[in-house]
């Protein structure tokens, strides 16, 4: 017996993504923002985009690039702050913005990655992120809702895989990715470097490969990737 | 840097005590860490998922997947850890977090935090901000006592839309320090040069003065 091989090419992997997709990007600031896949998907032209992620990147790198192409229509993340160009487009309503937690959206799309409705909270009660939330009484407290979240695809970004989608992801580069990996329809992975299965030992795998569809090789990544001198 | 914030953010160092597990926010708090002794026991977080977190590094040598939450390249130091976002969390909402340290716009009597939106202004959503406030065992604030038009940031309410609710404990600001009582501010240090009347002056809200001598830091 043999675990099978989800080695595909980028072009293809990304072909299959529809107008009108909700996806999840991993990554918190650069480590872990599949850089490359979002230059395809801005290169296949998506349109109409639901994006989830951590932030939109900086002005001129990531994110930036599908909102300058006019390629999202909304985006749910926790912080903006260090891109303008991405404030200024919620600004003007050219995008549409949901704010969440940061720890909330972890949790909503773990939820989402583990089959569940969504997750019973007070983070945020006493605040305007609270506000329009299902309240819920719970052990005499009360608290809210935050829905669970899934998208159609997951893009993601890993130092390595194997063949069959075990994957490991380097330092800060985790952050939401393996949270991701469960909460989407089809997990697409660009992976820095990839091995035959077993290079990866058990023990050591962050991500298991049942919850990957695809994976493309990056062996020359963009200069996004490099360390940002600001 | 003045004088009188470089004393601000090394008096808040000395409120690290050995053992804790401590999250320094963006700005002003980052900076805590180069007060700290050499070797001090201390384990700090960041949100985006590292125990441990080892001096900043310039980019010649960086690590590109190693950064804080503010995106400033760090390092690690032996017994450091990597985690996703919902561990990361986990820990802040779980009471593993003994203390934060964060910046802010206003704090008001009652402990309420505003640092994440100016509407109109300012808006780029809170990041992980509301689960600090709300779930570190200890929420301390590190701020000029004033804005830059001189408005008093300590205040009976806020105004500006809260990060979270009746969540600081402490203040220490360029001015004094200043703890969240249940009977309000009350005064428990001044900064060298400035007097009780100033700090008074300064501040939009009660101040309780304590009837023994005031410490100066």
């Amino acid at each position: 017996m043999r675990l099978p091989d989800k080695t595909t090419t980028m072009e293809q992997a990304i072909a299959a993504i529809p107008d009108g997709a909700t996806i999840m990007l991993g990554g918190f600031g650069v480590p872990g923002t599949p850089f490359l896949m979002i230059q395809e998907l801005v290169r296949q032209n998506k349109r109409d985009l639901t994006i989830i992620k951590n932030d939109a990147n900086e002005t001129g790198m990531g994110v930036d690039h599908l909102l300058v192409a006019g390629c999202v229509r909304r985006l749910i993340t926790t912080h903006l702050g260090l891109n303008a160009n991405a404030i200024r487009l919620m600004n003007e309503g050219a995008i549409e913005v949901e704010f969440c937690a940061q720890g909330m959206l972890a949790e909503r799309i773990r939820a989402g990655g583990a089959g569940l409705k969504g997750v019973v909270t007070d983070i945020g009660i006493d605040t305007e992120m609270g506000a329009g939330k299902q309240r819920i009484e719970i052990g005499g407290e009360v608290a809210m809702i935050e829905t669970a979240l899934r998208a159609g695809v997951a893009l993601l970004h890993a130092a390595r895989a194997d063949t069959f989608g075990n994957l490991r992801f380097a330092a800060t580069a985790r952050n939401f990715s393996p949270l991701m990996a469960m909460a989407a329809d089809t997990v697409i992975v660009e992976a820095e470097e990839i091995v035959p299965p077993g290079d990866i030992a058990p023990d050591d795998v962050h991500t298991p490969g049942p919850f990957v569809d695809h994976v493309v090789h990056v062996p020359q990544l963009s200069g996004e990737y490099a360390v940002v001198r600001r | 840097m003045s004088d009188a914030k470089s004393r601000m953010i090394a008096r808040a160092a000395r409120d690290i005590a050995p053992g804790m597990t401590v999250n320094l926010g963006i700005g002003l708090p980052t900076q805590v860490v180069n007060h700290l002794p050499a070797n001090f026991p201390v384990c700090l977080h960041t949100e985006n998922g590292l125990t441990g977190i080892g001096p900043t590094l310039p980019p010649d040598a960086a690590d590109r997947n190693l950064i804080d939450a503010g995106g400033a390249y760090v390092s690690t130091v032996p017994g450091s850890a990597f985690f996703d976002s919902a561990t990361s969390f986990a820990l802040v909402r779980s009471g593993r977090l003994d203390l934060t340290m964060l910046g802010a716009f206003e704090v008001a009597e009652n402990g309420d935090l505003a640092n994440w939106k100016i509407p109109g202004k300012f808006s780029p959503g809170a990041g992980g901000g509301m689960e600090l406030a709300q779930k570190a065992r200890r929420v301390a604030v590190l701020t000029t006592h004033t804005d830059r038009a001189g408005n008093p940031k300590l205040l009976t309410r806020c105004t500006l839309p809260l990060t979270a609710a009746a969540c600081v404990d402490r203040i220490f600001t360029d001015m004094a320090v200043i703890d969240v009582t249940p009977a309000g501010f009350a005064l428990r240090e001044l900064a060298q040069g400035v007097t009780v009347a100033d700090v008074r002056h300064a501040t939009g809200a009660p101040l309780h003065i304590p009837g023994d001598a005031i410490p100066i830091f």
